[in-house]
């Protein structure tokens, strides 16, 4: 039994690690994709039928590129930054449950690693510690923009935990768990009982706030590119540079997936049809991030403050106070 | 096996991590450490099967962290080691000692005297989560309540000392606003 559980939870991080690494340079080609489409371009098209090799490309590129640490800059938390929000990323992984209990050759797997009865908290909670990635990186690198961009990275990080936690609240209360399995359970019932429909507001604000916490366009301070140059990325190259990256798009599914099973449903009864409606709402919030970047300009910084603290805020606490009422 | 493995090896680190954050005199080293040190810690509660408290840790302390660097960023060149001012030596060695001593000897007098009990049983089917509030709401209910009302009065004392003209809003403001009072703050530099 402990053999055979050790085999599987290793055999189950292994798995999870490759997929999401091969999809995250995979999101890196829909990105220039989608962006190519929705500007009328036809974004990567030179290597492989449609570009679909320019992955591999970016992948030869980045690993074989000369890895630079610049003379004034602290170099051991330099180092360890990129590395910081990949494996985060990851980290944050083990407690979502990507796909309904299946049988392979009589054996039952549940693809979740660790199912914890903490579940969501502890993926916040990881994923607010990837953002010290992009912090150290800025403050170690000994460039002022960078240094402004740890600046915002610490401002984000402060005011939308505050909107995520609070929005994550109230589907809490109702579900009385914080479980992601047991989430999907009090939907299992079909459509009509999904927490979209009793915590529309709920669903709204957590759905603003991941755009928050990944960086995203209409939120995208910590890069900012406004700046032309690239925040708290600017003396980064190769490797590090791409470990990045990893961390923002393995975030990005991390999120869609988090956000499907939260609120719409995650994989229903546990059939063949659920499991692919979860991929699908998981495709849809990935695209979703893509779509708002070709549409949506960036925020001020100020803007995203006002935003948080004087509109998002005071709509959560209201929300639970509702559901609260409701609830007894 | 796997929990004595996870113990020591997270009891290293915490204990590295604690070091470093004392000892160097690199604010960024320092700072780092210290959050590292404190995500370490919630390993301790994950190995004792306090899950919750494992996630509160996380979730606070790196927080909390966080906080401190926006104030290192403010106030250092985070990337330069800082010349610290240090005083009688053998006055900070022994008082520091005598701390440590008073720590264990706290924490270690009730064991010795055997008057540790668990007065509030295991619920039979509460998880984690539900037997902290379980505790929380019946025998520490006035604790509780008083760090509640002490966090809002120190909410309250933060927003009065930083809330100076909170009522205008530059994101609300048209241009003109906004060049007016920009007016008004120079005349009051001048005069």
């Amino acid at each position: 039994m402990e053999t055979a559980y050790l085999i599987e939870t290793v055999v189950k991080i292994l798995v999870i690690l490759l997929v999401f690494s091969a999809l995250a340079g995979i999101g890196t080609y829909f990105e220039r994709k989608v962006l190519a489409f929705m500007q009328r371009r036809l974004g990567p098209m030179n290597v492989g039928p449609y570009g679909l090799l320019q992955v591999a490309a970016d992948g030869i590129k980045l690993f074989t590129k000369e890895d630079i640490v610049p003379t004034s800059a602290v170099a051991p938390i330099f180092k360890i930054a990129p590395i910081i929000t990949a494996s985060t990323a990851f980290m944050a992984a083990a407690a979502i449950p990507f796909l309904p209990s299946f049988t392979i050759f009589g054996y039952e797997v549940h693809p979740i690693v660790a199912d914890i009865n903490i579940g969501i908290l502890y993926i916040l909670g990881i994923m607010g510690v990837g953002l010290y990635g992009p912090l150290l990186g800025g403050m170690a690198s000994a460039n002022k923009f960078s240094l402004l961009s740890a600046a915002r990275a610490t401002s984000v990080f402060i005011s939308y935990e505050v909107v995520t936690g609070l929005s994550i609240l109230a589907p809490v209360m109702l579900v009385s768990s914080l479980s992601l399995i047991d989430f999907n359970e009090y939907q299992s019932g079909g459509i009509t009982e999904w927490m979209i429909w009793s915590q529309p507001v709920a669903f709204v604000l957590f759905w603003i706030a991941s755009f928050a916490e990944t960086g995203r366009t209409p939120f995208h301070l910590i890069a900012n590119d406004h700046e032309i140059v690239d925040g708290f990325g600017t003396e980064y190259s190769g490797i590090r540079w791409g470990l990045f990256f990893i961390g923002e798009y393995a975030n990005m599914f991390f999120v869609s997936f988090v956000i499907s099973i939260l609120f719409l449903g995650g994989y229903g009864d546990g059939s063949f049809l659920g499991a692919l409606g979860l991929l699908a709402k998981m495709s849809f919030f990935f695209f979703f991030f893509l779509w708002t970047r070709a549409a949506w300009p960036d925020v001020r910084p100020d803007q995203l403050m006002w935003l948080c603290w004087k509109v998002l805020m005071p709509i959560a606490v209201l929300n639970i106070l509702v559901t609260a009422i409701v609830l007894i | 096996m796997f929990e004595a493995i996870a113990f020591y090896l997270f009891a290293f680190l915490t204990i590295i991590m604690f070091y470093i954050a004392v000892t160097t005199s690199q604010a960024l080293y320092a700072l780092t450490a210290l959050a590292a040190g404190m995500i370490f810690i919630s390993a301790f509660f994950f190995i004792l099967g306090a899950d919750f408290l494992g996630a509160v840790q996380i979730v606070v302390y790196s927080g909390a962290v966080m906080a401190l660097y926006a104030f290192g960023m403010m106030f250092f060149d985070t990337t330069r080691d800082l010349k610290e001012k240090k005083g009688n030596k053998y006055i900070v060695a022994g008082l520091s000692t005598l701390a440590a001593i008073l720590v264990v000897i706290i924490f270690s007098a009730p064991i010795v005297g055997d008057n540790i009990k668990a007065l509030y049983p295991v619920v039979e089917g509460a998880g984690n989560t539900q037997e902290i509030g379980l505790v929380l709401f019946t025998k520490y209910l006035v604790p509780f309540e008083v760090a509640a009302v002490m966090l809002l009065v120190a909410m309250i004392a933060g927003i009065v000392l930083a809330g100076k003209k909170m009522d205008a809003s530059l994101t609300l403001m048209s241009e003109e606003e906004i060049q007016e009072l920009e007016k008004e703050k120079n005349k009051e530099v001048l005069s």
